[in-house]
This record gives structure tokens, C-alpha cells and sequence, in this order.
């Protein structure tokens, strides 16, 4: 059944690959060797809208491996797939007792990490991926937060990190599903990534990988747009560009509604 | 029914919302509190960012003080120039508090301060409230009528500047209300709520006006000071979330018109008795916070990449 589905969905791939613009981030190199094996691939849908009933979305990410030549001998081929939500700057906080009471006494900066990070894959990422590599391409979560230079801000620098990474994965912003991709005849690949409901508007990053015995043989990108849209977008624009006018008229909502409330109430007797 | 609100960035349904307005509405409508020191918390709890909460539950007390006053004007139960008094004071008060407030966020502790001060003041003036009304309750039940003392001299009376606050059936000077009011506005800049909890024992007890004058008037003051809040969050933070409020509102509006009526049947002493026992209530829960280990103590803050 799986297969079928992702056979059709296969027909459908060359308008699919059209629609998102490629990025190229300078430090995703592409595999040295020439690769034999090529991804071919496709989202369900390039845009998310946040609209006043968005409770979340899911998007499928489906493909194939393209061969010139019969599939190599040794390892098998594995697939992983990254979705990332736009960076943020995160300040993690610790409580400690003190003076009878629990407050913030530790607090450590963490200059660039994603707003959302789903990494899906055919297995646990310790087997099918080579250190070297995810070190390379930043696939596993604790690789993409970057946790670049933090550990001069305090001493158990790594405690706040896993703490993110606790606090995050509990909220569903930080996925990690080891057999999340379905993988077939080694060729077909499909995975259901599911983004939440409390998004952060951006460009979201996917990422497909092909591994053999830890290695990297081929990758490839695309991007979903994550954009409020009709009254969210129209709300949010004013609250930032025209603060005023938007501040007086949230005063103004609630003068006349707490006076209509009011004359409703008298009008009835109540 | 799940709403995305487009400023707090969360999906929340949106009838618990509507239930929120409506409970802190009745309240305000029924004491004569602006609702802020209860809908903080409870929106902080529901998982709204804390700087949304404060700055949307400023508009939503905005909302339930104007339908709260309107109620009381009909009863000829508002002091205008008391109130006019108290909010020129209240604004002093603001803007200092407002200049306080940054230099603390600055040192990076205002989460404490803030706790501390909700504890300190809510259960100081709940545990006063509560001792003063529950006596005078006892008493009127024990068959004495209280002793009704209309007029007692102290050193307020002999201050300058007297004033006639016909409504309260007062003749002082300007200053103890001014000074009520700059604290209050201080406090409540600090603390990020209208200031009617203190501000209504604080009528009562120290400026000797009477319970029925004070609910309006309070809220008369709390209006101002709110919106002025408001404003100044829309302005540099861009917090308030019309779409939370507009829902806070609805339910808010409702509620403060039926907690008018209520107040109205109730005793002013019983009055009392269930506003101090709703202050000691919120400053117990605010105090567990700070003395219980917390279940995650780390906590993540997320700002935007310059």
C-alpha cells in the first residue's frame, strides 16, 4: 500500500521539485565522491499557513534513490531526514535554593539554536551515521543546536543544553524518531513529520540524507515556507509597525465593549 | 474550539479563555479589583507568554473596570474628584515604578521581585482585611450594633490643602489620598496589575471612605491606569494580543455586570471578608511557587535573532 502511494506520488515529482526555491548554506558541503546513488524527492506542501483555526500540520516528505548503475554491494542504504525551524536566540535559566526560596541563580546563553529540529531516519542515528559526518552536516539534535562557545558562560554548560533539549522535546519542538522514514526496496523513502501548533514564521529547512555504512553519499534540500496568514498576519503586522494606532484601538475595543455590556445589561433588566 | 492567537504565538480553546474573562470579570465587578493579580496568573498558567499575559490582561481589566463603573455610577456610588486625585498621584507613581521596573530587568532578578512583592503585599493586606472584617462581622452577629465613630480625629486631618469629597462625605487635605495614589501607581507598575487590591483597604482604612463609594471609585482609578499600561506595552514591547483580549474581554465584560448585582445583596463586611480570603488565597499560591523545589528547574527564554 505504502509503496503504491509513493509510486504515484513519484509521478507527481517533477512539478514537486520546481516549487521550493534551493538554498545552498555554504557550510553543507556535497559528498566528495561522485555519487552513484542521487535523491529525488518531494513535500507534501512547500507552505504552512498559520490561520486563527491552526492546530498544527503535518507534512509528508516522500522520494526516491536514483541508480545509473544496480545497488552497490555492503550496507545497507539508509535515509535520514532533518526538518529545521528558523534560528532563535535562547536564554536557559536554572533555579536554585537560596535564601529559603527558588530563583533563577544560573542563566546561559545559547546564541543560535532552531526553533524546531525533527530529525526521522531508518535507525538510531549512532548506527547508520559516522561521527565524522554528522560533526560535517549537523544532523543529530545535539549537533544542530550548535552549542558553540557556551561553556565559558557557566560551568555545567552542558546541563543547560540537555535541559533545552528536555524541555523542547516535551513541547513536540525537538523530534527525534528513529524509524520514522519508511524505507522500500531501497529505493522508496516517505516520512510524516508533524510541526505544531505553536510555529515560529520562517523559512523551514528540510534535509534528505543518504548513508551508507555512516557515510554521506548524496543529499539534497527543500523548503517550507511557514507563514501567518489573513487576520494573524493582518494582527501581527499592525501590532509591530503601526504600535499606537494598534495599542489605542485594543483601548478603544475594551471601552466600548465594557460600556455595551453595560447598556445590554440595563436594556434587560438583568 | 483551539484559536491561534497571533501575538502569544500559542493555540489555546478558546472557551477556557471566555471562562477565564468571565470568572475575573464577575470578581472585579463584585470587590471593585481591576482582576490583574488574578488573571496574570492564571493566563501564565494556560501557557501564554508571561509579557502577553501582562500586557493583555492589563487591556482586559481596561475592559471590565469601564462595565464595572458604569454599574456603580447608576448607583451614584463614584467619587470623581477623589478618584481624579488619586490618579494624578497614580501616574507620578507609574512612572517612576515604570523607570524601577527597567533597572531591575536590567539586573536580571525581576521574576523574584515580582514574586516577593505579590507575596508581601497580598498577604499583608489580606491578612489585614481579613482580621478587621471578620471582627466587625462577629460583632454585628452578636446582636452590638458597631460602634459607629463618624468622625475621629488624627494627624491627617490637621494637614493642608483640605478638599470637600462630597460623595465620600470627606473633608481633607489632598495629600494622604495623592500619596495613596502615587504608591499604588508605584506598586502596580512594579507588579504589573491596576492596583485595586491595595488600594481599595487602602480608601477604607486610611482615607476613611465608605465601602459603597470605594468599589467605583477604585475602579474609576484602576481604568487610567490601566490603559495607560496598555499603552505603553502596545508601544515598546509589542505584547498585547488583541484577539486573547477581545476573548478575556467578552467573557469579562459578562462576568462584572453579574458580580455587580451580587455585590450589591452582599454585606459590605461579608464583602470584605471574601476579598481577603481571595487575596490570601492568590499570595499562598505565589508563595508556594517561591518555597516549593519546582518540578523543571530550568526554563527557556527565546528571543528574536537581531
Amino acid at each position: 500500500m505504502i509503496r503504491a502511494l509513493a509510486l504515484l506520488m513519484l509521478m507527481a515529482l517533477p512539478v514537486a521539485a520546481q516549487t521550493g526555491p534551493e538554498q545552498t548554506r555554504p557550510e553543507q558541503p556535497r559528498p566528495e565522491q561522485t555519487a552513484t546513488e542521487t535523491i529525488v524527492a518531494g513535500l507534501s506542501h512547500s507552505r504552512v499557513s498559520i490561520t486563527t483555526n491552526f492546530g498544527g500540520s503535518e507534512i509528508l516528505i516522500y522520494g526516491a534513490v536514483k541508480r545509473e548503475t544496480k545497488v552497490p554491494e555492503g550496507p545497507p542504504l539508509q535515509v535520514i531526514i532533518t526538518v529545521e525551524g528558523p534560528p532563535q536566540t535562547q536564554i536557559v535559566r536554572r533555579k536554585d535554593h537560596r535564601f529559603g526560596i527558588w530563583l533563577n541563580s544560573a542563566e546561559v546563553r545559547i546564541d543560535s539554536a532552531p526553533s524546531f529540529y525533527a530529525v526521522a531516519s531508518t535507525g538510531p542515528l549512532s548506527q547508520i551515521l559516522a561521527q565524522t559526518d554528522d560533526l560535517r552536516y549537523n544532523i543529530s539534535l545535539p549537533q544542530a543546536i550548535r552549542a558553540v562557545g557556551i561553556s565559558a558562560e557557566a560551568e555545567s554548560a552542558p546541563q543547560f543544553v540537555e535541559a533545552l533539549m528536555r524541555i523542547r522535546t516535551g513541547e513536540g519542538r525537538f523530534m527525534v524518531r528513529d524509524t520514522g522514514v519508511g524505507l522500500a526496496e531501497d529505493t522508496l523513502f516517505r516520512a510524516d513529520i508533524e510541526l505544531p501548533a505553536n510555529l515560529t514564521e520562517g523559512n523551514y529547512q528540510v534535509r534528505i540524507f543518504l548513508t551508507r555504512d555512516g557515510a554521506v553519499v548524496d543529499t539534497l534540500k527543500r523548503t517550507i515556507r511557514v507563514r501567518k496568514e489573513g487576520l494573524e498576519r493582518t494582527v501581527y503586522r499592525m501590532a509591530t509597525r503601526q504600535p499606537l494606532l494598534y495599542g489605542l484601538i485594543a483601548l478603544a475595543l475594551a471601552a466600548v465593549s465594557g460600556w455595551a455590556a453595560s447598556a445590554v445589561f440595563r436594556l434587560f433588566r438583568l | 474550539m483551539q484559536i491561534f492567537l497571533p501575538i502569544a504565538e500559542v493555540s489555546v480553546n478558546a472557551y477556557l479563555l471566555l471562562g477565564i474573562g468571565g470568572v475575573v470579570g464577575f470578581l472585579s465587578g463584585m470587590f471593585g479589583v481591576g482582576g490583574g493579580f488574578l488573571i496574570t496568573p492564571l493566563l501564565f498558567f494556560i501557557g501564554i507568554p508571561p509579557a502577553v499575559a501582562v500586557a493583555t490582561g492589563a487591556n482586559q481589566v481596561v475592559a471590565s473596570s469601564v462595565s464595572g463603573v458604569l454599574a456603580q455610577l447608576r448607583r451614584k456610588a463614584v467619587d470623581f474628584r477623589m478618584g481624579v486625585v488619586l490618579l494624578a498621584g497614580g501616574m507620578l507613581g507609574s512612572a517612576f515604578g515604570i523607570w524601577v521596573f527597567a533597572l531591575l530587568t536590567k539586573a536580571g532578578q525581576i521574576d523574584v521581585f515580582v514574586q516577593l512583592s505579590y507575596v508581601l503585599f497580598l498577604g499583608i493586606v489580606g491578612a489585614l482585611m481579613l482580621k478587621e472584617s471578620l471582627g466587625t462581622l462577629l460583632r454585628t452577629r452578636g446582636g452590638r450594633a458597631p460602634v459607629a465613630r463618624a468622625h475621629t480625629h488624627t494627624w491627617v486631618h490637621g494637614l493642608p490643602l483640605k478638599v470637600k469629597f462630597r460623595t465620600s462625605g470627606l473633608f481633607i487635605s489632598v495629600l494622604p489620598p495623592l500619596a495613596v495614589g502615587a504608591v499604588v501607581g508605584f506598586l502596580s507598575a512594579i507588579m504589573g496589575v491596576g492596583g485595586g487590591f491595595i488600594m481599595v483597604p487602602a480608601m477604607i482604612y486610611l482615607l476613611g471612605m465608605p465601602t459603597k463609594v470605594v468599589i467605583g471609585t477604585s475602579l474609576f482609578q484602576i481604568i487610567f491606569v490601566t490603559a495607560f499600561t496598555t499603552l505603553m506595552q502596545a508601544v515598546t514591547n509589542h505584547t498585547v494580543d488583541i484577539v486573547l483580549a477581545a476573548l478575556l474581554i467578552f467573557g469579562g465584560v459578562i462576568g462584572a455586570q453579574l458580580g455587580a448585582r451580587v455585590g450589591v445583596r452582599l454585606k459590605a463586611e461579608q464583602l470584605r471578608v471574601l476579598l481577603a480570603l481571595l487575596v490570601l488565597a492568590v499570595c499562598i499560591r505565589v508563595a508556594l511557587d517561591l518555597l516549593l523545589m519546582p518540578a523543571e528547574l530550568f526554563s527557556i527564554t527565546a528571543g528574536r535573532l537581531p
